[in-house]
């Protein structure tokens, strides 16, 4: 594998030459269109040079749907993606209960939540296979409910459907998708070639799909979606179920993508995937937003560093969980899926430490990989959303109450704080 | 990230696409859809052997094992072909049910949802690829048929007729199994359901045996049920026969299961998710 430099150096140029300049060529420009561009560059301020920025646009002139597209894109400066108190139920199960979200265009928005948390119907809605009960959403200025049509020709969704065929190669799912997106068979072609190459599917572009490993298999989907040039790209748990190094290998892919200027929209359920690759994560869970920022200052949110360990004896968990109790302002919290004990310490961390080896001593109460560490996502995970999966039911009950963001999530921190 | 602050946002006003645009680009779609699934067909060994080999066994079967058994007026096989044709077409719609029900499962419909794409194409490059599907099985059934010593008694055109029929019939039962896919929504299922409705229909038909060798009560239902309509139509076209009253009454009922089933489908596949 090249360096990461040279592989994004040629997404770059693949992106300039297979799309810029054909749309250049192959469009009848209009004097609106020309406005549009230049207000299209004065805009762009996100440090991406335009070349590779135009990779995001629908790249060809000859799909006679995007040109209009195109053309009306220039009226719209507002964000890519603007969400505005969306609520969907499905019967009595109310999957969002208003939900807002604003992301820039070219900006990696990490939608972080649990199970069930509603991740999916967003990204469903926004990608126009469910109309909203209420609110609205706009995909570059194009409503979801009111202009489904005018929203499918500026997006690309990938992640846990899959578009592959599997009896197909990857060379014939990628042109059939090329087929559907009305590209004439030469920018086909070029643009099969492309992706395979920018997947790393080259070698395997002839097998039948059914043998790509998972990690192939969630690359090429991903090559699929990407296609038609997307404007707005949807990403719904891309790595869920793929092995540590193929993750690694998806995320190096979804860097180079965003390179190029993609606005991207990101669903996982791995805080450290969101770290890795959003701008700004905003953690949604039973239908809302609780928290929203960027990754740092949700780690400053919950301030000062982490204590943890393990009991060695899981029998004594609660024991030494009660021992931990007002040794700093903080409750101690455990970690539903590992038993791991960890309590905000805030400054003063050595005295911390000091104290929880005492206190278990005495108790005589065994510990495995006891340490101080800067906090983590998980850490504001587990403090935004209660305590980890097991606990999560009684207190989402508690949490329920009229406030929204940062506010309620202080309300549910400083009900774990004060309870007995 | 709230949104308050910020000014309203005022959607843009997106003109819609020329009708006569659409349609050029559903047929588009629907061809590029079309190709996909004939190219899935003919990568799948286990689509070749439930379109291909098992009618053919079929046929080797009634010939030889059966047909003996099961007294008709002239020759069992020439009987038999006309029943066997319908019999395999009715089957083959299997494979629509299926195919959907796992794209639907895949998440594959999803996505094509989310394409800009024609809202019927998915379905109709279905029926397209599956006509032509069908119209290669049944030329192979009927192959083997005169293989084994089946004949056309009453022309070039009545055969061909007859043929042009068996496909209808076999299409317009495809329109059934793609809303039971859709609706049903799981692999398995599917193929279990489809057991339960095409068997009783095909079996319980004038397709093998005369149906007035069938107790008192069933003849009632056998006679008067769609296959048993449009299988009397094929054999009067294979062999000579009157031809007009069963002509309409296939007529009817073919048209009447699409008219059916085509809407129904089309709401599935636009709830499908």
């Amino acid at each position: 594998m090249p360096s990461r430099g040279s592989r994004v150096q040629r997404w770059r140029k693949a992106a300039f030459t297979s799309s810029r300049r054909d749309d250049c060529v192959a469009r009848a420009v209009t004097p609106l269109e020309i406005g549009a561009s230049t207000v299209d560059d004065g805009r762009n301020t996100s440090g991406v040079d335009t070349a590779s920025r135009s990779g995001a646009h629908p790249g060809n002139g000859r799909r006679a749907a995007a040109i209009g597209a195109q053309r009306r894109q220039g009226e719209w400066d507002g964000p890519a993606i603007y969400v505005e108190d969306v609520h969907k139920s499905f019967g009595e199960v109310r999957a969002l209960r208003g939900v807002d979200l604003v992301v820039e265009r070219g900006n990696v928005l990490g939608m972080l939540g649990p199970n069930g948390a509603g991740k999916t119907t967003a990204v469903k809605i926004l990608t126009t296979l469910l109309r909203p009960d209420r609110g609205r959403a706009l995909i570059e200025g194009r409503d979801v409910a009111r202009s489904p049509a005018a929203v499918r020709e500026i997006i690309g969704l990938a992640g846990q459907s899959t578009a592959i065929q599997e009896e197909l190669t990857g060379r014939e799912n990628l042109e059939i998708m090329g087929r559907l997106y009305h590209l004439d068979s030469e920018t086909r072609h070029r643009r099969t070639g492309e992706l395979l190459e920018r997947f790393d599917l080259v070698e395997a572009a002839d097998r039948a799909t059914k043998g790509y490993s998972g990690g192939m298999q969630r690359r090429l989907d991903l090559a699929l979606s990407l296609v038609a040039w997307p404007q707005v790209v949807f990403l719904d748990e891309p790595t869920s179920g793929l092995d540590p190094r193929s993750r690694l290998a998806m995320w190096d892919v979804i860097r180079e993508m965003v390179a190029s200027g993609t606005t991207l929209l990101l669903t996982t359920q791995y805080l450290e995937e969101a770290d890795a690759l959003a701008d700004e994560i905003v953690v949604i869970d039973r239908g809302t937003v609780i928290a929203a920022g960027t990754s740092q200052e949700l780690k400053s949110r919950i301030g000062g560093d982490v204590l943890e360990f393990d009991v060695v004896d899981r029998g004594r968990r609660d024991e030494a969980v009660a021992a931990m109790r007002g040794l700093s302002e903080a409750d101690p919290l455990v970690d539903g899926e590992t038993s791991r004990i960890s309590l905000r310490v805030g400054a003063d961390g050595s005295r911390a430490l000091v104290e929880t080896v005492r206190r278990l001593d005495a108790l005589d109460i065994h510990t495995e990989g006891l340490g101080i560490r800067r906090p983590s996502l998980d850490d504001v995970f587990l403090a935004l959303t209660g305590h980890g999966a097991e606990d999560e039911v009684t207190n989402g009950a508690k949490g329920r109450r009229r406030r929204r963001g940062a506010g309620r999530a202080r309300a549910r921190r400083e009900e774990q704080g004060s309870r007995p | 990230m709230t949104t308050s602050s910020s000014p309203p946002l005022v959607a843009l006003d997106v003109p819609s696409t020329p009708t006569a645009r659409r349609v050029r680009l559903g047929i588009a779609d629907t061809a590029a859809l079309t190709r996909r699934d004939l190219l899935i067909w003919l990568r799948n060994p286990a689509f070749i052997f439930f379109t291909i080999i098992q009618p053919v066994m079929f046929v080797l079967l009634f010939r030889y094992v059966f047909g003996g058994a099961i007294p008709v007026t002239g020759p069992y096989v020439d009987f038999l072909m006309p029943g066997i044709i319908a019999q395999s077409a009715a089957f083959a719609s299997f494979g629509t049910a299926i195919a959907l029900a796992r794209q639907l499962q895949k998440g594959v419909i999803d996505r094509f949802r989310a394409m800009p794409m024609a809202r019927s194409a998915v379905l109709l490059g279905r029926l397209v690829a599956d006509t032509a599907r069908l119209v290669v099985t049944l030329l192979v059934i009927l192959g083997v048929g005169y293989a084994v010593g089946f004949r056309f008694n009453d022309g070039a055109v009545p055969a061909l007729l007859m043929m042009v029929l068996g496909v209808a019939f076999g299409v317009t039962i495809c329109t059934v199994s793609a809303y039971v896919g859709l609706a049903i929504k799981d692999e398995e299922s599917v193929g279990s359901f489809g057991l339960v409705w095409l068997f009783p229909l095909t079996f319980v038909s004038s397709a093998f045996v005369p149906v007035t060798k069938m107790p008192g009560w069933l003849q009632a239902f056998a006679k008067n049920q769609p296959v048993t309509v449009v299988i009397d139509e094929m054999r009067n076209l294979a062999l000579g026969g009157p031809l007009a009253l069963h002509a309409w009454q296939s007529a009817v009922w073919l048209i009447g299961i699409a008219a059916v089933f085509i809407p129904l489908a089309v709401r599935a596949y636009r709830r499908a998710t």
